[in-house]
């Protein structure tokens, strides 16, 4: 969210309005859609875990809960008040970085998951990069050589991959280079206590590399795809009859047309990265916020799963508008006001 | 009903195609091995028949898993309930989707302003995020999965189906019938989801995929059907800690899993290319934009 509203604040009201300004209409308008959606996501989230019937209260006693403990924990939570009341409190405590204390142990949710939040966030943008990268670079490979056999070799390879599971990809990886073929990275990330991710660079490895795998193919097939209708353009035509090396109209004459389409596809990538995360980091035993999700799933620990929900949601709608903006700024056609 | 020989006809072509055939006979292997599984395998799926990771032999012909139970057995028996559950998930969220996009798209409006807003508050969760914050309310129940599934499915198919729709609603022939009087349901039934036929079909196709990705996912995070019982995901997940000592264990599940979404996958492609020579519908995305557009899933 820190990304939206940063943006709305530097194209404020104060630059120049009489021209009309596509992208940052484009910012304002979005970024207020997307607060809206959080708040709508808020009461949801809260909604569901706390005013339904199967309440915290008795999500934690589960079967010790006797009608007066019940009620004395859920007077304790604060269970007992209105509905609008409490959701009030719990999101003026969030707004001021309270999300709670955690039902497992009674820690502050913010301490809890502080900490996960740059975990996973190196995870993301680790896989999403060199994700990105791979899949741009071998886009752009298979479309020059199209109908060869790399080419054909990459697209089948891609329609399988993508069909596969996080898990099944990770299995895989633990069985050749943590397992049983060579023993080259640890198939559990064990932090130091307190180090950043990039301390431990072997722990990164295999979790990096299964999110790769599973995004470099839809990443591919839609560079592949773009960059071979711009290769079959005229003014690529025009530049080959010209007598432009070859290396020349890829990079500079159809790569810049062909990666604006790609970009959604980006942007869509690190949507599916903020669910994929959580197998991945369970897998691991990555200390990121996935991780701590599936643990407060299973201890029904509610504080932590509101606040883990929220931000994960949060960083998706954020993802939403940034993929819309850059997608903009970078296709000159687009930016056009719509008449 | 008229429209009921484009099904057939989309579904025939891409049969026809080699990409369509090598789909469909993927996928119907595998769900011959769920369905028939449970009535041919030699053991229960919770007797223990062998050591702990015993090596494949006579008696377990692909060893133990993690409690010495047979692999084999508990192969055959855990997948019908996971592709059951997938099913009802994929129909229930194809139709509610469906039902949304198309009132959304007809009525629009406040309809429109509503029902996409829903769509864009539910969309705002990672789908298996989603599961896991219903499962963490009441437990990890069937239904539940099943419902959660389906719920984080119906957006992106309004969404779809609300622009496929809502450029068939600006067509002369629906406009005319406004005019004539006809109530609005009936020309829905009648004349918009006829035309809708091709994009429900892909729709489907993709939304199965995922269904399983993420039920599967579930179970193997330990949200699904509950120990003792035998579910790939989960199989994968109990005995991945006995990999070096009897690796069917993961492989066979895992196989069976990658083998139905990639049949799915493939058959969908097919087609999604064949219902684009259908009638050359204007609303049809390219084949590779729809799978683009589904990382999300």
């Amino acid at each position: 969210m820190t990304t939206a509203t940063e943006a709305t604040e530097r194209v404020g009201p104060t630059s120049k309005a009489a021209r009309p300004h596509p992208i940052r209409d484009l910012v304002i308008k979005r970024s207020l859609i997307g607060i809206l959606t959080l708040v709508l996501v808020s009461i949801l989230i809260f909604a569901a875990t706390q005013t339904l019937p199967g309440n915290a209260a008795s999500a934690v006693l589960l079967n010790t809960a006797t009608p007066q403990r019940l009620h004395a924990l859920e007077v304790q939570l604060g269970l007992t008040r209105p509905a609008v009341e409490q959701y009030w409190t719990w999101l003026t405590g969030v707004l001021h970085g309270n999300f709670g204390k955690s039902l497992a142990n009674g820690q502050p949710v913010s301490t809890l998951i502080g900490g996960r939040i740059l975990n996973s966030l190196v995870l993301v943008v680790l896989a999403g990069a060199i994700g990105t990268l791979i899949g741009v670079g071998l886009g752009v490979l298979a479309a020059a050589r199209r109908d060869s056999v790399f080419d054909h070799v990459l697209s089948v390879t891609s329609l399988g991959v993508t069909a596969l599971p996080e898990f099944v990809v990770a299995v895989v990886l633990v069985i050749f280079f943590a397992a049983v073929v060579i023993h080259w990275f640890p198939a559990v990330s064990v932090f130091a206590p307190g180090t950043p991710p990039w301390s431990n660079p072997r722990e990164l490895v295999l979790p990096v590399a299964t999110l790769v795998i599973v995004v470099v193919p839809y990443v591919f097939r839609m560079m592949r795809a773009s960059m071979i209708d711009a290769l079959e353009s005229d003014y690529v035509q025009m530049a080959q009859l010209k007598g432009v090396p070859k290396w020349r109209v890829l990079l500079f004459h159809a790569l810049p047309n062909a990666i604006a389409p790609t970009i959604q596809v980006i942007g869509l990538t690190f949507l599916y990265l903020a669910g994929g995360v959580v197998v991945v980091e369970y897998l691991f035993n990555y200390p990121g916020l996935g991780q701590a999700l599936v643990g407060a799933v299973s201890d029904r620990d509610i504080p932590q799963i509101q606040a883990i929900v929220l931000v994960l949601a949060a960083f998706y709608i954020a993802v939403n508008i940034l993929t819309d903006v850059i997608a903009l700024a970078v296709s000159p056609r687009r930016r056009l006001p719509r008449s | 009903m008229a429209r009921r020989p484009e099904v057939i006809a989309v579904l025939g072509r891409a049969v026809r195609t080699p990409r369509g055939t090598a789909g469909l006979v993927i996928a119907g292997l595998v769900v011959l091995v769920a369905v028939i599984g449970p009535a041919v395998a030699p053991y229960s799926a919770t007797e223990f028949v062998t050591a702990p990771f015993a090596r494949a032999s006579s008696v377990a012909w692909l060893g133990g898993d993690v409690l010495g139970r047979d692999v084999l057995s508990r192969t055959l028996d855990g997948g019908w309930q996971l592709l059951a559950m997938a099913a009802v998930a994929t129909a229930l969220g194809v139709v509610v989707g469906a039902v949304l996009g198309v009132m959304a798209a007809y009525y629009g409006g406040l309809w429109d302003s509503l029902i996409m807003r829903a769509v864009d508050v539910i969309l705002a969760f990672p789908q298996l995020v989603f599961a896991l914050l219903l499962v963490s309310i009441l437990g990890p129940k069937i239904w539940l999965i099943v419902l959660a599934v389906a719920i984080s499915h119906a957006p992106q198919v309004a969404r779809v189906t609300r622009s496929a729709a809502l450029d068939i609603s600006e067509r002369d022939f629906v406009k005319a019938m406004q005019i004539l009087g006809i109530p609005g349901r009936r020309i829905i039934r009648r004349d918009v989801l006829p035309n809708l036929t091709s994009v429900l079909m892909v729709e489907i196709g993709l939304r199965l995929t995922y269904s399983m990705l993420v039920i599967a996912g579930l179970s193997f995070l330990g949200f699904g059907l509950q120990p003792p019982a035998a579910s790939w995901g989960l199989m994968i997940n109990e005995n991945r800690v006995g990999l070096i000592a009897n690796p069917w264990g993961v492989l066979m599940p895992a196989i069976l899993i990658a083998l139905f979404t990639i049949g799915v996958n493939t058959f969908t492609d097919a087609v999604a290319r064949a219902s684009l020579g259908v009638g050359g519908r204007a609303t049809e995305p390219e084949p590779i934009a729809l799978v683009a557009r589904e990382v999300t899933g």
